[in-house]
């Protein structure tokens, strides 16, 4: 197996005297599902939000590996530098801006990428190469259509997809991608499944989903979370026969809701 | 956008202007003076409306770089003669560039309520410092008795103690204002700050270094209220501490929320409907006795139009087409 792009190691997140993330590990690599599920309130989110910056961990580290091979520790960036480091996520609550075209919201999350952030004279629309992206992104995740609209206009469904999409523009190695199924239709579902499996040769994926088929269509690992804690990680026939898991979270886990 | 919009805007501004340069040559001195004290002012209502209604954060403290640039105006000038534009314009202008770097590294990192506190605690830390010290001649401030000279090779290129002269520069400025702001904002700096306004939380995380991009705005609008404070001095020929007092800002604030935040022609009309109105409210002439209370009517006239007019003056014609326009901001 290669080396891991992204390891977390004993991440810990308090809130308070609540333990959301307790000393949990797991390890993404390039052409790898990992799937992270439990029920709701398990602190699913609140790692994604340690990963990507979003929160401070109160403890533990956060190593990433760039295309240079350095490897930087991640615990206390800002999100806007692991960001630019080359990891993109979804939110579980749709995260967009509503206001703008479709289109605007892909182009701008592919410009972040751009280093012509202080050319304050040229049209932001001239860019063919980060138009391309914006497009490109648009059309995999099945919004190739809606382009010209107002992202507020977008039905629920597509909003989620559009989440989606302005995560592919920024164009990054690690898709942290937070329940991305939630709400959408089976149609607009089987999609963005088929998105996840084309994307996977060349990202890390962490996938934080309930939909059941959906992770188990697509996960090459699972780890399951319980009140902030691994109890459980391995390949998906290891979980599916896993007592511990069965007792805690299998046997319910399609009456769950949204967190 | 529409293809019919796509030509009208440039020619009705277009139009506007030319009308205007017109203004001095049909007006008396009154009026010329009145109109290019609201073109400055449009100005000053600009450089607000890029924070305020591009990049989401209120301030009321802008009145601290419209008087900082008068004020160096006032310090640099000679006693008697003319100071050269050429050196005190960038004088007056790096200093607020300068004043802008330095509050806005602390008062970026507040937000909403503490943000309009904090740009308000600065602008009378200000207004202390040109009432109460020596750099500023206390309450009675300082006058300025010649206007800038504009020389080239000893040659003057521009007499701004013509009042019709002036009135042209001002003009003259407040369309390269208006162009540049366009510019700016619809480059990709302009687009990361409408989405900063939008939802800041996201741009970040798709790797926007917010922080930066509202020092820049920051900086950028700062620096163009003190090219607005610096015309306003040469004018009236004085500073004194008021200029930098939150009359002053909330004054500018009034003018961008009228006209219709997030549009650069309704902080231009947001200006120009303040000032003409407050003139038109306190003539005796119009309104006898009424007219000393014209505060009354001009605080009636503004809650109307917050009550009527989510979209300021600018939402005028769409109250009458009964069309929802495009969303504010999104130009």
């Amino acid at each position: 197996m290669s080396e891991a792009i992204l390891r977390a190691e004993r991440l810990t997140k308090r809130f308070g005297g609540l333990t959301a993330v307790n000393e949990v590990s797991l390890e993404l690599h390039v052409g790898q599902v990992h799937a992270v599920i439990g029920p709701n309130g398990a602190g699913k989110s609140t790692l994604t939000n340690l990963i990507s910056g979003e929160l401070r961990p109160s403890g533990g580290a956060i190593h990433f590996r760039d295309e240079t091979q350095f490897i930087h520790d991640l615990a206390g960036l800002k999100s806007d530098r692991i960001a630019r480091l080359g990891i993109g996520r979804s939110y579980q609550k749709t995260n967009i801006f509503l206001p703008f075209s479709v289109f605007e919201n892909c182009r701008l999350a592919a410009q972040s990428r751009q280093p012509r952030a202080w050319r304050i004279f040229r049209g932001a629309d001239g860019y063919a190469d980060v138009n391309a992206i914006a497009e490109r992104s648009l059309q995999a995740a099945g919004l190739g259509a809606r382009s010209g609209m107002t992202a507020a206009a977008l039905s629920h469904g597509e909003q989620r997809q559009l989440e989606i999409a302005m995560c592919l523009a920024t164009q990054p190695r690690v898709l942290l991608l937070d329940e991305p199924l939630a709400g959408m239709g089976s149609q607009e579902s089987q999609r963005i499944i088929e998105l996840i499996r084309q994307l996977t040769p060349a990202h890390a994926i962490m996938l934080i989903e309930h939909d059941m088929d959906a992770v188990f269509a697509v996960a090459h690992r699972l780890t399951v979370m319980v009140n902030g804690e691994v109890i459980e990680s391995g390949a998906p026939a290891e979980i599916r026969a896993s007592l511990k898991v069965q007792q805690a979270y299998l046997g319910d886990a399609h009456g769950g809701t949204d967190d | 956008m529409n293809p019919k919009r796509a030509w009208t805007r440039p020619v009705v501004l277009l139009a506007c202007v030319l009308m205007l340069a017109m203004f001095p040559l049909v007006s008396e001195t009154f009026y010329i003076q009145l109109l290019t004290k609201v073109m400055i002012m449009a100005i000053f209502a600009m450089s607000l409306d890029l924070l305020v209604g591009y990049t989401g954060l209120v301030s009321l403290g802008h009145a601290a770089f419209y008087g900082l640039a008068g004020y160096v105006l006032a310090r640099v000038s000679p006693q008697y003669d003319p100071a050269s534009l050429w050196t005190t314009l960038p004088l007056a202008l790096g200093a607020c560039a300068v004043f802008a770097l330095l509050t806005g590294l602390l008062v970026l990192r507040t937000s909403g309520v503490y943000f309009i506190m904090v740009t308000l605690a600065f602008a009378q830390m200000l207004f202390f410092v040109f009432h109460d010290t020596p750099i500023g001649g206390g309450s009675d401030g300082i006058y300025i008795y010649a206007k800038p000279e504009v020389k080239m090779g000893g040659i003057s290129l521009l007499n701004l103690e013509d009042r019709k002269v002036f009135f042209w520069l001002v003009l003259g400025l407040m369309a390269a204002v208006y162009l540049f702001l366009k510019r700016v904002l619809n480059s990709n700096f302009g687009r990361a700050l409408i989405g900063i306004k939008t939802n800041e939380h996201r741009l970040q995380a798709l790797g926007f270094p917010t922080f930066r991009y509202k020092l820049a705005s920051y900086m950028l609008s700062g620096t163009l209220a003190g090219l607005a404070g610096y015309l306003a001095a040469a004018q009236f020929g004085f500073v004194n501490p008021e200029i930098v007092g939150w009359h002053t800002s909330g004054g500018v604030l009034m003018m961008v929320i009228l006209g219709g935040m997030g549009s650069l022609h309704g902080a231009v009309l947001g200006a120009f409907a303040f000032i003409l109105l407050q003139e038109a409210l306190s003539n005796q002439a119009w309104f006898g006795p009424f007219a000393k209370h014209w505060q009354l009517a001009m605080g009636l006239f503004i809650v109307v139009v917050a009550l009527l007019l989510p979209r300021g003056l600018l939402g005028v014609p769409s109250l009458f087409a009964g069309k929802l326009k495009r969303e504010p901001g999104v130009e």
